[in-house]
This record gives structure tokens, C-alpha cells and sequence, in this order.
């Protein structure tokens, strides 16, 4: 286990225990989720932990530990509490919490853990809010707890057939103890009533009437409207603006230049300075006229070393990269890759390609802070609330304990929200304004100020035996190195499949100089590396003149996993879902028309297996068309809800569609030449195939399902568009002139 | 400078410049804050309203341009008979992912409704392909709407 996950394992135990013992209640009083409206009785009611609060009127109120950006933890983090908490979902009420990782520990929206880090602590307070209950109706009615048993939301008497409510019981449970977490015994899962069960998003009703939930709908009293002019070469300084010209736009209120902050001169340019770039902020009375001065302003921004890179140069340079032979660094060599390469029956070689790519959620970025008294309030769409008061406490020198972080729900994040470059802008304007003030980016902001998907080009080379096996296979990965530090979203791991499965093995890499932040992007690395590596795999398969799921079959070898801790992989896993997705799709039996075929293609990532078959036609002019997918997943024993499951997985298989045909950021002159959705289109709706998704269960604990299923779509999609044309897609997105003929 | 617009059969007047975009006249000027900002350039449809019943994009469409047209937006669908079939559907499929595309595509799948009561697959493509949903929930939207006009759902 690596030091953050093991810092994040403590800190939520830490957050979980002080949730519920008695300290911690007491502890928790001042932030009690007061019920809104809500009866004076209601309000007497005091929460049985940080989570849970039943109110006289029969309600139960759970908090919402993590933001939501639509992979749906509002909903079903809570259902776990609800479970075992033996509430009646109709009366649960979800508030979203307030970043307070004091009293519930780590909240943040990423890599795909809320399931796997809460599945067994959010249970556990759930089962300790309901034993409080049941320990409240036995000492009304002289009886043993033992002898009590719940049913959504009552606890019954056994031998007098005696039923007392949860909300009756509320007042009742002050003086109660909260018991010792690992003491209370959890349901078995034939016992579940609500996890399992495919139950709509929380805010689902809410959604569909538009009501304001995100970011950008919030209002405060005396609010200002702003929009923050940067340099589109990342970091460069204004050299000359006229600032007069949009102080002189109706309703515009103040325009000022914000220098790059905490940076001193002279200085190395780093990321963590790209959280507040510097640049010119317009705050005015509404937002339009908030755009308007800024578009009357006519800035000249300063050279920066940045405006010399383009794609171009880096694909150049990655192939010089190559000719020279040996990357900068090994990542990994095992056997002797040389003398198998040289020995073998067969050798492959082939290059491989992928751009760079923005998050382009449909809620641009955004926040709203208002600053007062010394202290800053912030309304935010982040998946990373505290990092952002951190981040905000920084650069702002303000006390973190002076800030305080109300998370709103995202019009999507996709890991874009990890970053809060939006929301220290917003804190820093809205102190200089003297008002509170909603920074909202435009759309060309927004692109323009990407946490991008690292571009990768791929060498590759490799050797079959006579028999067809895999013997020697090396990759120099050419990547980059932003602001000239190793960066972990630019570095392939020593494990990366089919390292351990193949005897000689060697990955090296060379890392160029980057002027433009990376970022997560919905299954960082994988999202690329699935597509090399189980291309490159069919590529084999094919050349070795055998099946491509027959090949990787045997690739996968005998032994069930390899590696421990985070370096397991669990091969039968791995080899369960390949064999579920090919029956689902009917692998090997399926007759086809010209032009069409099946790909298949599987991939392991934030703790899922998941093997996908696509079925793709491609026209005669090239155009292609994705028919059909089939998607095996297993993430574990348990789906906690199947209908948000469902929703994860088809949208990471879309979002594959989107990456394979569309998606890509090329940068000229160290600006990215996309910012509109007309240069930089995404799937939409005539495109949507049928994703056929099947979950196997397994005996392992449940793990996420935000991000693990769009990795092995893309090679699925080219793999079958090998099938349908015989011609190899090794560069993405994948062009219809590519496919003609 | 203001403008007085038809919103969701209520006469309001928005102190704003007549240019300024009918979103930002309706989320700004009136605090109706459903139909959303998503590109201002006509490109996602995150912004759709309707006027006169017909889907427009509010993003580009400049307050003074509304006339006496009546608008209506997300806010107004619950006393539409064709918004709330579709409103409906849409919360029994539980069709959201974040739901920040929702209020639009909700929009387009009715004012497509109202112009074509069951419309065929190809219909749906023509009338909902220029409202992008970056969630990609879009094997719901098409059964939703599929739903809210009746037809088999396949």
C-alpha cells in the first residue's frame, strides 16, 4: 500500500471513529444538519452521529459525504447508511455536507473510491445510528435490545408484537451511548432492502424540474458577477492592457490585474503557480456585462518560453526520441528483451499515438467566495474541497480555519474538478472587490485552461515464438515532463500489462519539456494505455495467427494473480470477464456483413475488471459506426445501486466512443487550437450505441465503477474496426480517411 | 434600459440592456437560473427555451429579439401536459448523471413532442443530436422520450 492511500485509510477511520463515539458527538453538536422549517420538536432531536439525524416528524436525515459531480455518491453512499440504519428510503432526506474533513474525514471526488473507502465505514454508522434506536425502544419497554428486531424504519418487539417508530424514538435516544463501531454485526447481503436495489439519483426530481444545484447557480445578497481574462500561452504576464476600455462598459464595476501570485521573481515556473495565473479580472453587476468589459479589453501579453511548443514539435521530438535508441529512463527489464527480440520466430513493430484531451464538462468552471471580516465562504463545484482551502489559505494567507468550503454539486468533474485554479480566482476577486462575486469562466476559458490528458506516443516491438507465444515485448514511451518535473499522469507504471506475463520485458521512457498543466481525466493513464497495449495485443494475436480472445486467454497464463497489495492483479478475474463479455457478444459464432466485425479488448483499472466486445460497421467512405458494445464488469461482490451502476458504465463506454472518434487538443504556438465545442466535438446522441453491461459477482469487496470501464472501449472500437477493414488504428482519434477504401 | 418579456405565462421586466442574451436576461436579470450556461456560442444546447413552443437557444438569442414571443424554460414545464409526460419519464428512468444538460435536453425533447408526437428514431437524432450531454446519458434520453410519447422503449 502506498503513503497516500494508507494517509487516506487513517484519516477516514480517524473521521469515522470520531463520528461515533461519544466525543465525537458531542463534537459534532455544532455543525447538527438543522432540519429546514422543521418543527421546534424537530430541532430538539440531536444527530445519533455526524451522518445521521432522525427528527420526531419521522424523517432521517443523512449527510452526503463526498461531492457529486453524476457518478451518484449522493445517493448511494447514503443507501449504505440507509441499510443498515434499517430506514424506510421514502422518509431519508440527503443533505450535501459542508467540506468539514474533521469531523467526516477525507471528502473528495476521485480515482473511483468512494464505494471501495466507504462500503465498510458507512455501513458501520448506519448499524451503530440503528442499535442506538433499538436501544431506545428496548429501555421504554423494559426489554433486552436483543429482543428487538428493525423493519424500515420501526423497531419491533419480538414476543409483544410492540412497534415504535424511528421518529418517535428520537427524542428518546439523547443520553444513548453510540456504540463501538467494530462491535455492531452487519447485515448479510440476502438481508438487503435498498443496497442492491436500482433506486434514481436522490436529486433526480430536482434535476429534472431545474432547480439550482450547481456552482453557478449561486445567489448571494449584493452578489457581483466576474470573468478573469488569462493569457491563452498558460503562464504568460500581461504586458500592456487598457484597462479604461472596460471600466468604460455599462455596468462594470471594478477591472484590475492580478499578478502571479506567491511567485517570486526569478523563480523556476512550477504547477502549484498555475493555480492563480496572472491576468485581469472584470467584476461588474451581471455576468454579460461582466464579458462585455472584458471583451472591450485588449490585452498584450508578455513572451513566455511556453509559445514555442506545438504538437507537432512534440511528435518530432518523440520520434527523435526513438531513433536515438534507449529511453531516458527504465521503467522496467525483465529477462533480456534483445536477445528474444533477435531470437524470435516473428517480430512486430508498430508506433502508437494519442492526444492530448480536455474534460469539457457542460458546467464551465466556476465558484463563488465571498470574503468578510477577515474570513472567506466559498461556494464551489470541486471534487477536492479542503485541497482547495488549502490551496485558497496559501495563496490568500488566510487561517484555513477562516475559510470555510460549501460544495455544491458539478455539472460534471471527470477529474477537472481535482484542480481549484477557479476557486482561489474567485476567493482572490471577490476579496479585492469587496463584495461577494461568481467568477464564471466563458467556454474558450475553459479550454483554453485545461488540466489536459497528457498526450503519449508509443514505441513498440516485440517477438512470438514459433508456437505464437509472446516472448519479448518493449515500449519506449515518449511523454513529457510538465514544467520539467516527473509528473505521475505522464508515467506509465513497471506493472502496466502485460509486464509480469511476458519473460522479457522491457519499458522505457523518455520525458519532454511541457509548458501546460496535465490533469486527471476520467481514468487517468489507463485511458491511454488501454488503448496501446490491447491494440498492440490484437495486433500479436492476429500475426500470431490466433483468436484475439483465445490470445490473451493464453496471455494471461495459469497462475490466478500475480503481485500483492497494489501491485495484485488477479488474472482469473481478469480472464472472467473476457470469457463473460465474448458470450455476451456471441464471440467467434457471430456472422457478419462486409465491413463490419467484433473487437474485444479488457483492461484493469481502479480496481475493476472490465472486458468490453465492440461491434463496429464502417462505410465505404470510411465513416464508422459503433453498433453495439457489450461490457463485463466485475467490481466485487455487491452493486450497491444497479441503476447508477448501469448509468457509470454505459456513459464510460460513450465517453470511450467520444475519445476514439472525436476528442483532441493540439497545441500551436503553445495555445491549444480548440476552444468551442465546434473545434473540440464530443459524442452525441445519434451515437450512442447499445451498451449491453453485465455485472459478474465476485467474492471480492466492492470496488467504484466511475471510471474502469472507458479504458478498454477504445481498443475494443479499433480492434473491431481491424476486424470490419483489416486496417490498424495506432493513432487516436480515429479519422474516416483513415478507414477508407 | 430594461426589457419586458412573457416568461412561463408571467410579464416580467428584466433591467437589462436589450443585447444582453436571453439566458443572462433570464438567469441574471430575473433570477431564473434553469436553462443553463453551457458554451454561450449555440453549440450544446445546454441553454434551450422555448419560444412560442419552439426550441431556440437562449445563449445567443438577444433579449431585445423575444418580442412579444411567450418564453418558456425548464421552471415552466410542470404546467406544460407535454413537459410533465416528459418530465416523467426522464425521473422514472432516472435518466441524470450530474443533470446539468438535463433542463435542456428536457426542452428539445419537448418542443420535439409537441411538433412530432411519436417521433421515429431519425427524428429523435435530427431534433436531440445538438444538445450535448458530456456524461453521455444518452441511451436514457432516448428511451425517455420514447416513453413520454408512448412508444415501445426497445
Amino acid at each position: 500500500m502506498n503513503d497516500a492511500r494508507m494517509k487516506e485509510l487513517t484519516t477516514t477511520r480517524r473521521g469515522f471513529l470520531k463520528s461515533v463515539t461519544a466525543g465525537g458527538l458531542m463534537l459534532s453538536l455544532a455543525a447538527l444538519p438543522q432540519p429546514r422549517g422543521a418543527a421546534a420538536a424537530n430541532a430538539a432531536a440531536k444527530p445519533l452521529n455526524v451522518y445521521v439525524l432522525v427528527t420526531p416528524d419521522n424523517l432521517v436525515r443523512i449527510m452526503a459525504r463526498n461531492p457529486d459531480m453524476g457518478q451518484g455518491v449522493t445517493t448511494s453512499l447514503p443507501m449504505l447508511i440507509a441499510e443498515e440504519l434499517d430506514a424506510d428510503w421514502s422518509s431519508v432526506r440527503i443533505e450535501q455536507a459542508d467540506n468539514e474533513p474533521d469531523k467526516y474525514g477525507m471528502q473528495f471526488s476521485g480515482g473511483s473510491r468512494a464505494i471501495p473507502s466507504q462500503w465498510e465505514d458507512s455501513r458501520r454508522v448506519g448499524a451503530g445510528a440503528r442499535a442506538m434506536l433499538v436501544q431506545a425502544a428496548a429501555r421504554e419497554w423494559g426489554c433486552a435490545p436483543a429482543d428487538c428486531r428493525t423493519e424500515a424504519g420501526t423497531v419491533v418487539h419480538a414476543q409483544s408484537g410492540r412497534r415504535a417508530t424511528y421518529g418517535s424514538l428520537a427524542l428518546k435516544c439523547a443520553d444513548i451511548e453510540p456504540p463501538d463501531p467494530k462491535s455492531l454485526k452487519l447485515k448479510a447481503a440476502k438481508d438487503y432492502r435498498i443496497v442492491g436495489k436500482p433506486l434514481a439519483q436522490y436529486h433526480t426530481p430536482q434535476i429534472v424540474r431545474g432547480a439550482p444545484l450547481f456552482g453557478i447557480d449561486v445567489v448571494r445578497p449584493g452578489m457581483l458577477y466576474a470573468t478573469y481574462a488569462k493569457a491563452p500561452v498558460v503562464g504568460a504576464r500581461v504586458a500592456r492592457a487598457n484597462l479604461e476600455a472596460a471600466r468604460a462598459v455599462r455596468g462594470v464595476r471594478k477591472v484590475f490585474a492580478i499578478e502571479m501570485a506567491g511567485k517570486a521573481a526569478g523563480a523556476a515556473d512550477t504547477p502549484a503557480f498555475h493555480d492563480l495565473l496572472p491576468g485581469i479580472a472584470v467584476v461588474a453587476g451581471s455576468w454579460w456585462q461582466a464579458r462585455q468589459g472584458r471583451e472591450a479589453l485588449q490585452v498584450e501579453w508578455a513572451d513566455h518560453p511556453s509559445a514555442q511548443q506545438s504538437s507537432e514539435g512534440f511528435a518530432a521530438t518523440a520520434k527523435a526520441a526513438w531513433a536515438s535508441g534507449k529511453g531516458e529512463a527504465t521503467v522496467r527489464n525483465d529477462g533480456d528483451f534483445d536477445a528474444a527480440f533477435a531470437a524470435a520466430a516473428k517480430t512486430l513493430e508498430a508506433e502508437y499515438s494519442y492526444p492530448f484531451l480536455h474534460h469539457a464538462t457542460l458546467e464551465p468552471m466556476n465558484c463563488t467566495a465571498e470574503y468578510r471580516d477577515g474570513k472567506l465562504e466559498i461556494w464551489a463545484p470541486t471534487q477536492t474541497p479542503e485541497a482547495g482551502r488549502q490551496l485558497c489559505a496559501k495563496t490568500l494567507g488566510i487561517e484555513p480555519a477562516r475559510i470555510t468550503i460549501h460544495v455544491t454539486r458539478s455539472g460534471g468533474g471527470f477529474g477537472r474538478r481535482l484542480s481549484n485554479d477557479y476557486m482561489v480566482e474567485a476567493a482572490w476577486i471577490a476579496r479585492e472587490a469587496g463584495a461577494p462575486v461568481k467568477l464564471v469562466w466563458t467556454r474558450e476559458d475553459d479550454f483554453e485552461h485545461g488540466r489536459y490528458r497528457p498526450a503519449g506516443f508509443h514505441r513498440l516491438r516485440a517477438g512470438l515464438d514459433a508456437s505464437g507465444k509472446l516472448v519479448a515485448l518493449a515500449d519506449h514511451f515518449a511523454s513529457f515532463a510538465p514544467f520539467g518535473k516527473p509528473d505521475m499522469l505522464c508515467a506509465m507504471g513497471a506493472n502496466e500489462f502485460p509486464a509480469r506475463f511476458v519473460p522479457n520485458l522491457r519499458y522505457e521512457q523518455t520525458s519532454m519539456l511541457l509548458g501546460v498543466p496535465v490533469g486527471a481525466l476520467r481514468a487517468p493513464r489507463s485511458n491511454a494505455l488501454a488503448f496501446v497495449f490491447q491494440s498492440f495485443i490484437d495486433e500479436l494475436a492476429h500475426a500470431a495467427g490466433a483468436d484475439p480472445l483465445a490470445f490473451q486467454l493464453a496471455l494471461l497464463g495459469d497462475q490466478p494473480t500475480v503481485g500483492e497489495g497494489p501491485a495484485l492483479f488477479n488474472a482469473a478475474r481478469m480472464k472472467g470477464v473476457l470469457q463473460a463479455a465474448a458470450k455476451m457478444a456471441n464471440w467467434g459464432q457471430a456472422k457478419l456483413p462486409k465491413g463490419e466485425g467484433l473487437g474485444i479488448a479488457c483492461y484493469f483499472s481502479h480496481a475493476g475488471y472490465i472486458a468490453e466486445v465492440a461491434h463496429v460497421a464502417v462505410a465505404g467512405d470510411g465513416t464508422p459506426k459503433v453498433r453495439k458494445v457489450w461490457c463485463a464488469v466485475d467490481v466485487g461482490a455487491q452493486i450497491v445501486n444497479p441503476s447508477g451502476a448501469i448509468q457509470q458504465v454505459q456513459g464510460s463506454v460513450l465517453h470511450g466512443i467520444s475519445h476514439a472518434f472525436h476528442e483532441a487538443v493540439s497545441f500551436a504556438k503553445g495555445r491549444p487550437e480548440q476552444t468551442s465545442f465546434a473545434a473540440y466535438p464530443v459524442v452525441r446522441l445519434e451515437e450512442a450505441a447499445p451498451v449491453e453491461v453485465q455485472f459478474l459477482t465476485t467474492d471480492y469487496p466492492p470496488t467504484g465503477l466511475g471510471e474502469p470501464a472507458l479504458p478498454p472501449a477504445i481498443p475494443a472500437i479499433a480492434n473491431a474496426i481491424f476486424a470490419a477493414t483489416g486496417k490498424r488504428v495506432r493513432s487516436l482519434p480515429i479519422r474516416p480517411e483513415a478507414l477508407r477504401g | 434600459m430594461s426589457v419586458k418579456l412573457n416568461v412561463n405565462g408571467k410579464l416580467l421586466t428584466a433591467d437589462v440592456d436589450p443585447q444582453t442574451p436571453l439566458l443572462w436576461t433570464l438567469r441574471d436579470g430575473l433570477g431564473i437560473l434553469g436553462p443553463k450556461f453551457g458554451c454561450g456560442m449555440g453549440q450544446c444546447g445546454a441553454c434551450t427555451v422555448h419560444l412560442d413552443g419552439e426550441a431556440v437557444r437562449s445563449c445567443v438569442t438577444p433579449a431585445a429579439a423575444v418580442g412579444k414571443a411567450r418564453v418558456t424554460t425548464i421552471e415552466g414545464m410542470a404546467a406544460d401536459p407535454v413537459g410533465r409526460r416528459v418530465q416523467a419519464a426522464w425521473a422514472e428512468l432516472d435518466v441524470a448523471q450530474c443533470g446539468y444538460c438535463q433542463p435542456g435536453q428536457i426542452m428539445a425533447a419537448t418542443a420535439l413532442l409537441k411538433r412530432t408526437p411519436k417521433p421515429t428514431d431519425a427524428e429523435i437524432d435530427a431534433a436531440m443530436n445538438g444538445n450535448l450531454c458530456r456524461c453521455a446519458t444518452y441511451l436514457r434520453i432516448r428511451r425517455a422520450i420514447k416513453r413520454a410519447s408512448g412508444q415501445d422503449e426497445g
